[in-house]
């Protein structure tokens, strides 16, 4: 079964390359293709998945070696794979909701001209992220991690006519860019400090290496981490992201993209638990980013930003917890698993929102739309009460795990990210009460689109109905399903380790706590939206509602400092380039000019002046042999 | 008589004719002039052959002529067709290539 | 030596160079006629080089197919060829791009057309036989082992470069009624820019080279350029230099190559330059000509002078620091199409020197493979740069816009260019830029970071490239623009599946390099610094 692993990325791959390099020709059959490999690339990583639950417990890890790809002196890349639970679990969920997500776009992206390309990407997407949770060593995964940049910058940017969209993909590569050089620094240093960067030696190692470099390690991965999965202070292009294609903000979202920093993470946990700052900093990016993605979802009217910053904050929540070292891997996978359901739920029922509505995203011309799209609803309903962790549902088994974890790193700090994480789950049920209620309930607010079409909302074809609810049933039972007998802690403790905190609350008491704060969230934002009309026009809001309108000013600061900065740093290096540097060869060039121009008036064109210096330099020539001579 | 006086006269007519190249505008009499110094150098040679007993000094002499001989052909002919297209024997009339 | 073996390597500099004479004495009339004749050279040279690179055998003596015959025997100057797995892959790298070029460059010298009259000499057989002129002349600096020899080819090779500069451009720079004649005189401007430095570059090397020639007579008795005798003499003890010697005849050296490479702050030349000349004649420049420089860093400088070079090494490393991220801000910064890729060059060159001067084995390696695929990368990044320019008249970047919607296979090979340029993963530079960086952290951690956040830099600069000429609404001029045609695709193409089979699968070109780089270290005595575990071993001990 082994080498079905290279298999399970080719598939997609070879999706992308057939789809891109056919040309017209597979316009009308390209989406099947893509979706038909992405298709076999899922019932492959179900055939392994069977095969490897019928292995034992400790002979679960597969491993694939293709060949050498890199090899100088003691530096030696591989292409190879290893296959254990962690892998599997992404791999089951990236083709899984990939599938789903490609059938979806059969229907949503039907009238888009391009349509094949569109598919071409999202193969290319789901390779990438294949090979970055297949490979075993970290130059492989940096090689995935790269490929998710690129293919998210081209589907991000799959509108390319609006500037708008071009200029958020480059931004999204950008800034991944600095994340990735956190990788490669880490890499770096990974092979001066254990003289390999696969993961088995290095995880071997971890014991004798010194604890500073582990930290750095663990800090730039960190760095890394950030950029990918969005944490602050790397988390401005997700917000711009959603200017691609509604399945492509589906699967950045879901299945790819932003879980790969909570797969580094989890990967490198070796790493990590040797280093109790590399841990504390996880934690406290997961902790701010859980708020400040809250926030600003609280403050979005377009219903795909609303929903942005939610899964950035949901990330927050996953960092966190896989900054909390064993106690919390497990449960930070666990949530990656369910968010996948139901954020890809989400996310496909706004889309399906959007397309009965001539494309419209603000939220506040939407209003009463449950009636004309009922299945939408109904699974964008289901999708609601997991994400705020309703009981029963699938978010409240993992989120409400990832909160007592979080107390039981125990001391003030446990408290203070237990707290946060409390807090989170408030704002949480605020912001997406409110997501709800201003898309479905409460008076319509529809206004014609800029050609003057008024919208006639409808249900989506089967196409696009079916994926979602299938993803409603996983947004129900996955958690729950889990949950059962803790058969998938069981499952990843071999990779990941576990071990149980020792949490100053019970679980009930959380379990408790949790509700009431989820409560209170969602009777605020039903307090603010749902008796009280939704104004058509955003109103001014107070100073910190603005703030989060703006994405809490980070994209003002950027622009400022870095965009500002750079432009006049590189305008004063281009004149300095041209006036200093070339300014002194030039200006050589002009003072040689200079002195000849001079000299050339000796030349003045008489024959008799030519014969004075002739008969002159004779005289000195003569001179000089008899002075020679005389010495 | 010693032949050193020779040489002082070669001496005085080297200079005379480089004198004149100097101080001459007239094409012709400057020509006349570079053919002086030529023949001082002459001179010059056939009395260091007297000097030294040899006849190398006397041989480079004969060599000189064919040379002098042969600029005059070339010289004269660069003069004539130099007076038709200028109407005018000046040197410094000679100035096209001044930049 | 028993009997006569094949010169090869002569051969192989011979028929390109032959192929220059045969294609200039074509009837100037006979252009078509002029082009394929050409290209039929170049695509023998290709072949030739290619069993060149059969021939050779990596791990097994350190130059091979050596030939050797006395020259100017007063002098002690030989005629001696020899290749290592250095210079072997250059010459492959040559002898494949230089048909690329030729098909780019197919109608870059036929004659003007439109409401100006043809009113400057562009023949086209002398374009093409002035590539394979520098083409043969080329491969001969790579082929030779005389210091002498190379000299020679080294300089004269600025002569057919600076009429390909001077004499064909792409008449884009400039606007207006007297577009003709300021175009002229920049492009005259940047030809005689690039003779001067690199002239000054090559009258230092030449003071240096008589210099070590003083050195050798001096000590050896009779003086002598040949690069395996002065290493041997060395190696026996019989040739010493003195420290300060030394470092002076390095300097020589090193200037002139750092000239060609170019190196901050020498690299003035090298934007005027590409920017003036034709698209394919800036691939012949950055991707060839420039290779000699920085292939004779690792050949003359590290193998003659090992101990001036590690003297000199942090001055330099820095120095090409500063180049990786000046060259990649002043990308940024630019206006220009073409400009900005040689700024872009600029940076690639300061990679290139500094896994030169880490003296890693990965550095150097991938210092080596670094010239392979900026060569190819380069080159398909700019002739599609070439084509695009050609259709609209124009360098600026303002005046495109959109270009993916009229033309997506040349947006698209563009932006696969780009991705080359900014090294992601999968295409071949990712390979060597990573090699060069982890190479140098082994040895400088803090230059090993600086350059590393050249990466970003370089996702900057092309990207924003490729945001401005090709997304957005499309501009005014673009409407009409035509897609890559059979013979461009033929160019770009293959280009591209170098580069995607290169990132993928290095192995058969790192296999050539790696014993010709470990050769080099060992002659500087320089080892690779020691992990802090080796994990490896004891993964495999277990």
């Amino acid at each position: 079964m082994d080498h079905l692993i290279g298999a399970l990325v080719g598939a997609p791959l070879l999706g992308a390359a057939v789809l891109l390099l056919g040309g017209r020709r597979l316009d009308r059959i390209g989406h099947w293709v893509g979706t038909l490999l992405a298709a076999v690339s899922f019932a492959l990583g179900v055939a392994l998945f069977a095969d490897m639950l019928s292995k034992d417990t400790g002979r679960r890890t597969f491993t694939s070696h293709l060949f050498t790809w890199v090899p100088v002196d003691s530096f030696r890349a591989d292409v190879g794979f290893q296959l254990d639970q962690l892998s599997m679990t992404f791999v089951l969920l990236i083709t899984g909701v990939g599938t789903l997500i490609h059938i979806y776009s059969i229907g949503y992206m039907a009238h888009d001209e391009r349509r094949r390309r569109f598919f071409g990407y999202l193969n290319l997407f789901l390779a990438a992220m294949l090979l970055l949770v297949l490979a075993n060593n970290y130059l492989l995964l940096y090689v995935g991690w790269e490929g998710v940049g690129l293919a998210s910058y081209l589907l991000i940017g799959f509108w390319q006519h609006k500037p708008s969209a071009a200029t958020a993909a480059k931004k999204a590569f950008i800034v991944n860019r600095v994340g990735d050089v956190g990788l490669s620094i880490a890499i770096m240093l990974l092979f001066t400090t254990f003289n390999s960067f696969s993961f088995s030696p290095v995880f071997g190692a971890v014991r004798d290496a010194s604890g500073g470099r582990l930290t750095a390690i663990g800090l730039l991965l960190l760095l890394a981490a950030c950029g990918k999965s969005a944490q602050v202070p790397l988390q401005s292009w997700l917000g711009d992201a959603m200017e691609g294609p509604t399945p492509v903000s589906a699967l950045i979202h879901a299945a790819t993209m932003v879980t790969a920093g909570v797969y580094l993470v989890t990967r490198s946990g070796a790493i990590f638990n040797a280093s109790a700052t590399a841990q504390l900093a996880v934690c406290v990016v997961g902790a701010v980013t859980l708020i400040f993605g809250a926030i600003v979802g609280c403050a979005k009217d377009d219903i795909k930003k609303a929903l942005a910053g939610s899964t950035m904050s949901q990330i927050g929540y996953m960092m966190l917890a896989a900054g909390l070292g064993p106690v919390g891997y497990v449960f930070a996978i666990m949530h990656l698993v369910t968010h996948g359901f139901f954020k890809a739920g989400l996310f496909l029922g706004a889309g399906s929102v959007m397309h009965g509505m001539n494309d419209e995203v603000d939220m506040r011309k939407f209003g009463g739309l449950r009636g004309y799209m009922p299945v939408t609803f109904i699974t964008f309903g289901l999708g609601y009460l997991a994400i705020i962790g309703f009981p029963g549902l699938s978010g409240f088994w993992t989120k409400d795990k990832i909160i007592e974890a979080a107390f039981a790193k125990g001391g003030g700090e446990g408290w203070v990210l237990g707290v946060v994480a409390l807090i989170g789950a408030g704002v949480t049920a605020f912001y997406m009460t409110r997501v709800m209620l201003m898309t479905f309930f409460g008076e319509k607010r529809w206004q014609p689109d800029a050609q003057g079409h008024q919208p006639h909302p409808h249900e989506s074809p089967k196409s696009m109905t079916v994926p979602m609810i299938i993803l409603a049933f996983g947004s129900v039972f996955a958690g729950g399903l889990f949950s059962l007998n803790s058969s998938f802690l069981h499952w990843l403790e071999p990779v990941t380790g576990y071990s149980e905190g020792h949490s100053p609350l019970t679980a009930w008491q959380v379990s408790v706590a949790t509700f009431v704060v989820l409560v209170v969230g969602a009777g605020l934002a039903w307090q603010q939206y749902g008796r009280k009309p939704v104004p058509a026009v955003a109103p001014r809001g107070s100073v910190l509602t603005r703030a989060a309108r703006r994405d809490l000013l980070q994209d003002d600061f950027n622009h400022v400092v870095l965009v500002r900065g750079g432009e006049h740093l590189t305008r004063t290096l281009v004149h300095l380039d041209h006036s200093l540097v070339d300014g002194a060869v030039n200006g050589t060039a002009a003072g040689v000019g200079g002195v000849s121009a001079r000299l050339r008036k000796v030349q003045n064109g008489f024959v008799r002046s030519y014969a004075v210096s002739m008969l002159g330099g004779a005289a000195v020539l003569v001179a000089a042999t008899l002075l020679m001579r005389g010495i | 008589m010693n032949p050193v006086y020779y040489l002082y006269l070669a001496a005085l007519l080297f200079t005379i004719g480089a004198a004149g190249v100097l101080v001459r505008k007239n094409a012709i009499i400057v020509f006349m002039c570079v053919e002086l110094m030529l023949n001082a150098c002459n001179l010059a040679f056939v009395t260091f052959s007297r000097l030294h007993g040899n006849l190398d000094g006397q041989i480079i002499a004969f060599f000189t002529m064919v040379v002098a001989a042969a600029e005059v052909v070339v010289g004269l002919a660069i003069i004539v067709t130099f007076f038709r297209s200028r109407h005018s024997a000046s040197v410094d009339d000679a100035d096209l290539m001044k930049l | 030596m028993s009997g006569f073996t094949f010169p090869l390597l002569t051969v192989t500099a011979a028929v390109p160079a032959i192929g220059a004479i045969a294609t200039a004495a074509v009837p100037a009339a006979r252009r078509t006629a002029a082009k394929w004749l050409a290209l039929a050279f170049s695509v023998a040279t290709l072949a030739l080089a290619a069993v060149v690179t059969g021939r050779f055998s990596p791990g097994g003596a350190r130059y091979q197919l050596t030939e050797s015959h006395a020259w100017i025997r007063d002098f002690g100057v030989r005629y001696e060829l020899g290749v290592d797995g250095i210079a072997v892959v250059l010459i492959l790298l040559t002898a494949v791009l230089v048909p690329f070029v030729m098909l780019a460059g197919w109608h870059d010298a036929d004659p003007l057309e439109g409401p100006v009259p043809n009113r400057r000499w562009r023949p086209t057989n002398g374009f093409f036989a002035l590539i394979l002129a520098v083409e043969a002349m080329v491969v001969i600096s790579f082929e030779a082992t005389d210091v002498f020899l190379f000299y020679i080819f080294f300089e004269a090779m600025l002569v057919p470069m600076y009429f390909l500069i001077g004499g064909f451009g792409d008449r884009a720079g400039a606007t207006g009624d007297d577009a003709e004649e300021q175009d002229a005189r920049q492009r005259t401007y940047a030809a005689v820019k690039f003779l001067l430095y690199n002239l000054v570059g090559g009258l230092i090397m030449l003071a240096a080279v008589i210099g070590l020639y003083a050195v050798t007579a001096r000590q050896l008795g009779t003086g002598t350029f040949s690069l395996p005798e002065i290493l041997r003499a060395r190696a026996d003890g019989r040739l010493h230099f003195s420290t300060s010697s030394e470092r002076w005849i390095f300097l020589g050296f090193f200037f002139a190559f750092a000239v060609k490479a170019p190196l901050w702050p020498l690299h003035t030349w090298l934007p005027n330059a590409m920017t003036e000349a034709t698209a394919p004649v800036a691939v012949l420049i950055t991707a060839v000509v420039d290779k000699v420089g920085t292939f004779a860093m690792l050949r003359y400088c590290l193998q003659l002078f090992p101990e001036a070079s590690k003297w000199a090494t942090p001055v330099i490393a820095v120095l090409a620091v500063i180049g990786i991220l000046y060259g990649a801000l002043l990308a940024v910064g630019q206006r220009d199409i073409k400009r900005l890729i040689a700024y872009a060059s600029i940076s690639h060159f300061g990679f290139i020197i500094l896994g030169i001067f880490a003296m890693t084995s990965q550095a150097q390696s991938g210092a080596t493979l670094y010239m392979v695929n900026h060569g190819i990368s380069t080159a398909a990044l700019l002739l599609v740069a070439g084509f695009l320019i050609t259709r609209r008249g124009s360098r600026r970047i303002a005046d495109f816009g959109g270009v993916q919607k009229v033309a997506p296979v040349l947006a698209g090979t563009f932006l696969i260019g780009g991705l080359a340029t900014l090294s992601l993963p999968g295409l071949a530079p990712f390979v060597s830029e990573f090699l060069v960086l982890v190479g140098t952290f082994t040895r400088y951690p803090v230059l090993g970071i600086l350059a590393t956040v050249g990466i970003v830099l370089a996702a900057l600069y092309v990207l924003v490239l490729y945001q401005r000429t090709m997304t957005g609404p499309v501009k005014a001029g673009i409407e009409g623009m035509k897609d890559l045609k059979v013979r461009e695709l033929l160019v770009v193409a293959p280009l591209i599946a170098l580069l995607l089979f290169l990132g993928v699968y290095p192995k058969p070109l790192t296999d050539v390099i790696n014993p010709a780089v470990k050769d080099t270290l060992s002659d500087v005595h320089r080892t690779d610094p020691a992990p802090q575990i080796n994990a490896v071993a004891k993964e495999t001990a277990k």
